[in-house]
């Protein structure tokens, strides 16, 4: 009989509904298991325990007097720190913000909750969101549960960290070069990077706005396709939402992959990417084939370039929106202000700022400066151009490509992080879809030794439906999403 | 060899430009990692994009119009609710001139 806070959200829902457990219980137990594994793996930066049990019960008593309850009815949801939660401290793992306070919901927040869903803390992450690890957090680094002395992935590593510690039942993540996808192969579990534009991005403190999305990730896929339903739709306060009607994510999963055209990536099984990384994607690729899929190995040249264009890109508009933390309206500002405005405002910066902020800033400051914008930033986006050209070919011929999320399995702490260049190596494989604006998920596909391995599916501008299919698919044959960490 | 190395000069002016103060030994890391970062950023140089245009955001959208209607916004006290500090209802800002 599995604990209360094992359970998927789809049978919370239906229990908590049918009265068989209360969402109270059910919070209550999983209260208890954070209190017991969170000194260890450090996934949460804030926890908001109090309100979520106010809101079980509420939930329970909207239950008990027959009220409609939402789609999420009484299922915890953990949020990254980056998500703006009204009277909930929103940090971005930041000094920068360790004490600011948002006065109003992300859209994605205000969705959950309307579908009655239970806010129960906020996620740690690398600092405003710039690296691979979560070990760039002002709050200290999250560990892997796997292995204790591995890096979680990031920068959404809380979330995912959460969830198959099991101290969450559904995560958010923000995804801006691979944030959602990296964790979730590190952690071994499913993670989602939308089409630009199916989420809305009100109340997502910016990093690289033309790059990134909020997404879902979760223990199983339907949950996945669950919660992707909720905060997915158009969004009048994001100008960037597109105007669609939302696809039925949760209703067509089927373990039946016939007619499904899968391009696999040559590029994507190259120089850097591990052996045994290739040899657990391709035993999924073959997975794949059995269930009646049919693949073909495409190449797209211009991926060499992706890395370096997907860094001044994302430099350049993170220089531009932190250019927005001088410490007046929010944010940290020094104690004695006995300079010129300028120098406090840099003080303000220097202090609240850690080093991978600051070298992103500078440097994108120094791609968009005068003399160096058109070798730099326009040049990029340029390329930005030739490789979408080329996806946008490759969808023609395959609904979708497939390869690795992550070229090496989880590596120790400490072993990247001093070494800018080499982290930014990690990101490789992800950048693609941001560049694109194409949907991308994550599905464990394997362990090497103890550690999991990550299967990248990309698709079709809003086609999360068959990224999800797929996933699906390889989770009903393949044992490893049901796999947990001793704790 | 790198085509464009970056100076501890360059780095300050950055510096100034970005309005982050460093200090001496951020100073002297962050040219050398400058430098190593750049030259793979060089990597890009090998594309021809003759021709090619830019692509600012993969939406094709242009300029989202709504109509100018008046809505509620934020009451004073909850905007200056996260002020470092504030005086009779104002953000108080460091001494500009």
């Amino acid at each position: 009989m599995p604990r209360l806070y094992e359970l998927s959200a789809l049978e919370l829902i239906d229990k908590i509904r049918r009265h068989e457990i209360s969402a109270e219980e059910y919070v209550a137990s999983l209260i208890n298991r954070i209190h017991r594994v969170e000194e260890k793996i450090n996934a949460y930066i804030t926890t908001t325990f109090d309100e979520a049990l106010r809101e079980a019960k509420r939930v329970d008593e909207k239950i008990r007097r027959g009220e409609t309850v939402g789609k999420l009815a009484g299922v915890a949801v953990a949020v990254k720190d980056n998500i703006c939660t009204m009277r909930v401290r929103t940090t971005c793992a930041s000094k920068m913000l360790e004490k600011f306070i948002p006065p109003y919901d992300a859209t994605v927040v205000e969705r959950l909750k309307r579908e009655d869903a239970i806010i129960i803390g906020k996620t740690n992450m690398d600092e405003f969101a710039m690296g691979s690890t979560t070990e760039t957090s002002y709050f200290g680094s999250t560990r892997n549960p796997w292995d204790l002395t591995k890096v979680p992935g990031g920068s959404s590593g809380g979330s995912a960290a959460a969830l198959i510690a099991d101290e969450t039942t559904l995560s958010l993540g923000s995804d801006t070069g691979g944030s959602i996808r990296c964790p979730a192969s590190y952690c071994s579990v499913i993670g989602l990077k939308p089409t630009y534009g199916l989420v809305s991005r009100y109340g997502l403190i910016a990093y690289a706005n033309s790059l990134e999305q909020i997404g879902p990730m979760a223990k199983s896929t339907v949950d996945c396709a669950l919660l992707l339903s909720v905060i997915g739709g158009y969004d009048p306060r994001d100008g960037t939402s597109v105007k669609i009607p939302l696809a039925d994510y949760t209703g067509h999963l089927a373990n039946d992959l016939r007619g499904i055209r899968v391009g696999v990536i040559k590029e994507f099984f190259g120089e850097g990417v591990e052996d045994s990384v290739k040899k657990h994607v391709w035993r999924a690729i073959h997975l794949l084939e059995g269930l009646g899929a049919s693949y073909e190995q495409v190449s797209l040249p211009s991926l060499e370039y992706a890395l370096a264009a997907y860094y001044i890109i994302a430099m350049s508009e993170a220089s531009s929106n932190l250019a927005r933390y001088d410490g007046l309206r929010y944010g940290f500002r020094v104690k004695h202000e006995d300079a010129d405005w300028s120098r406090i405002y840099a003080k303000n910066r220097r202090i609240g700022f850690g080093a991978e902020v600051k070298r992103r800033i500078m440097l994108g400051t120094y791609a968009l400066s005068a003399g160096y914008y058109e070798q730099y930033y326009l040049k990029a986006l340029k390329i930005r151009t030739i490789i979408r050209r080329e996806f946008e070919g490759a969808l023609k011929r395959f609904d979708v490509l497939i390869g690795p999320t992550m070229p090496m399995p989880p590596f120790n702490l400490g072993e990247r992080i001093q070494d800018p260049l080499t982290l930014y190596m990690c990101d490789i494989l992800t950048v693609p879809a941001n560049l694109t604006g194409y949907p991308a998920i994550s599905v464990p596909c394997g362990f090497e030794g103890e550690l999991p391995i990550g299967l990248q599916i990309m698709g079709r501008p809003f086609d999360e439906a068959t990224l999800l299919k797929i996933s699906y698919a390889l989770e009903k044959n393949a044992d490893f999403i049901r796999r947990r960490p001793s704790l | 060899m790198s085509k464009r190395h970056i100076t501890k000069g360059d780095v300050e002016h950055i510096s100034q430009l970005a309005h982050i103060e460093l200090t001496e030994e951020e100073k002297e890391v962050f040219v050398e990692q400058f430098n190593r970062i750049l030259e793979f950023f060089e990597k890009i140089d090998e594309v021809n994009t003759e021709g090619i245009p830019p692509t600012y955001h993969v939406l094709d959208l242009a300029n989202i119009f709504r109509e100018d209607e008046i809505q509620e916004s934020l009451p004073r006290e909850e905007a200056l609710r996260n002020a470092p500090r504030r005086e009779d209802g104002f953000f108080k800002s460091p001494r500009i001139v």
